[in-house]
């Protein structure tokens, strides 16, 4: 079983606790209506699915309930490092077993 | 005649105020763990921003614990750090915390759940491999110490957890879950006696 460090628990607590919520860093447009239909297909549908870092929200639904964000390799599953919601994507990742994540 | 009659209905109380508590009474005793259906208590979840935590706790007369995992009795009454803004509060003294918060003027938010939970206790040497048959939880003193309480899940079901000693744990459930969770505990205390 996994272990998720959460940001407001500041403890790792077992994956049950927790649901992924989808890509994170995505903002939604300030003029919904006024956006055309290509851009809200890109806001709604097209996430990046990339093969290695993404940058997802996930929730402590069993726990304290919030929601935070996440950065998780793709081939290995492992969480890189997790971080408030509402905070910036963080500019430097750290060194994880070492094996240089950041690119 | 009427009169009499009318005055002997009035004196037996009215079945839409009777509380019947889901499971009432119900205990299994295994050889390492005993699990029991604890009495009703009142229960209130409360929502506050930070601003307003001194106020709510000098009006209830517990401080509400600012540090997940924890939780702070007195008097009969325990605030259970749920999340960030988030805490239960039980009263088994029988008094109404919701009564309490309503003279708080700081924006809060308090709904009484007195009815919607049912506590489990559980209880004896094998209490926390007990629970761990469900929970993912590391259980042990260093990680979960006495005063420790945490919502967390159990099985299927969402629970609420409380460390109320070395060797006791009280378990918060839904009323819905309540058969659930009571039955999965009973059958985690019998294993955990192996």
């Amino acid at each position: 079983m996994l272990l998720i460090r959460c940001p407001y628990c500041e403890e790792e607590r077992p994956e049950l606790e927790f649901r992924n919520a989808g890509e994170a860093h995505i903002a939604r447009s300030a003029n919904m209506a006024g956006e055309s239909d290509d851009d809200f297909e890109k806001f709604f549908f097209i996430r990046s699915n990339p093969k290695g870092i993404i940058y997802e929200r996930w929730r402590h639904m069993h726990g304290c309930a919030r929601f935070f964000n996440a950065v998780r390799d793709t081939v290995t599953d492992k969480f890189i490092m997790t971080y408030r919601a509402g905070e910036p994507k963080p500019s430097k990742l750290p060194i994880i077993s070492n094996e240089v994540v950041a690119k | 005649m009427a009169k009499a009659a009318a005055k002997k209905t009035t004196s037996v109380a009215s079945p839409s105020v009777e509380r019947r508590p889901a499971l009432a009474g119900r205990s299994t005793a295994a050889t390492g763990a005993k699990v029991e259906v604890l009495p009703p208590a009142e229960r209130i979840s409360l929502r506050a921003p930070e601003a307003s935590t001194a106020a709510l706790s000098k009006a209830l007369g517990v401080t509400l614990p600012k540090k997940s995992k924890t939780s702070a009795t007195k008097a009969g009454r325990t605030a259970l750090w749920l999340g960030p803004d988030e805490w239960l509060v039980i009263d088994e003294a029988g008094n109404d915390p919701l009564a309490d918060c309503a003279a708080v003027s700081a924006l809060h938010s308090a709904v009484g759940i007195s009815h919607r939970n049912i506590a489990i206790g559980v209880t004896g040497a094998g209490a926390a491999a007990a629970i761990n048959s469900g929970c993912p939880q590391d259980l042990s003193l260093d990680a979960f110490p006495v005063g420790a309480a945490s919502r967390t899940i159990l099985g299927k079901a969402e629970i609420v957890l409380l460390r109320t000693a070395a060797d006791g744990f009280r378990v918060e459930c839904w009323r819905s879950f309540s058969d659930y969770v009571f039955t999965f505990l009973s059958e985690g205390s019998r294993d955990a006696a192996v």
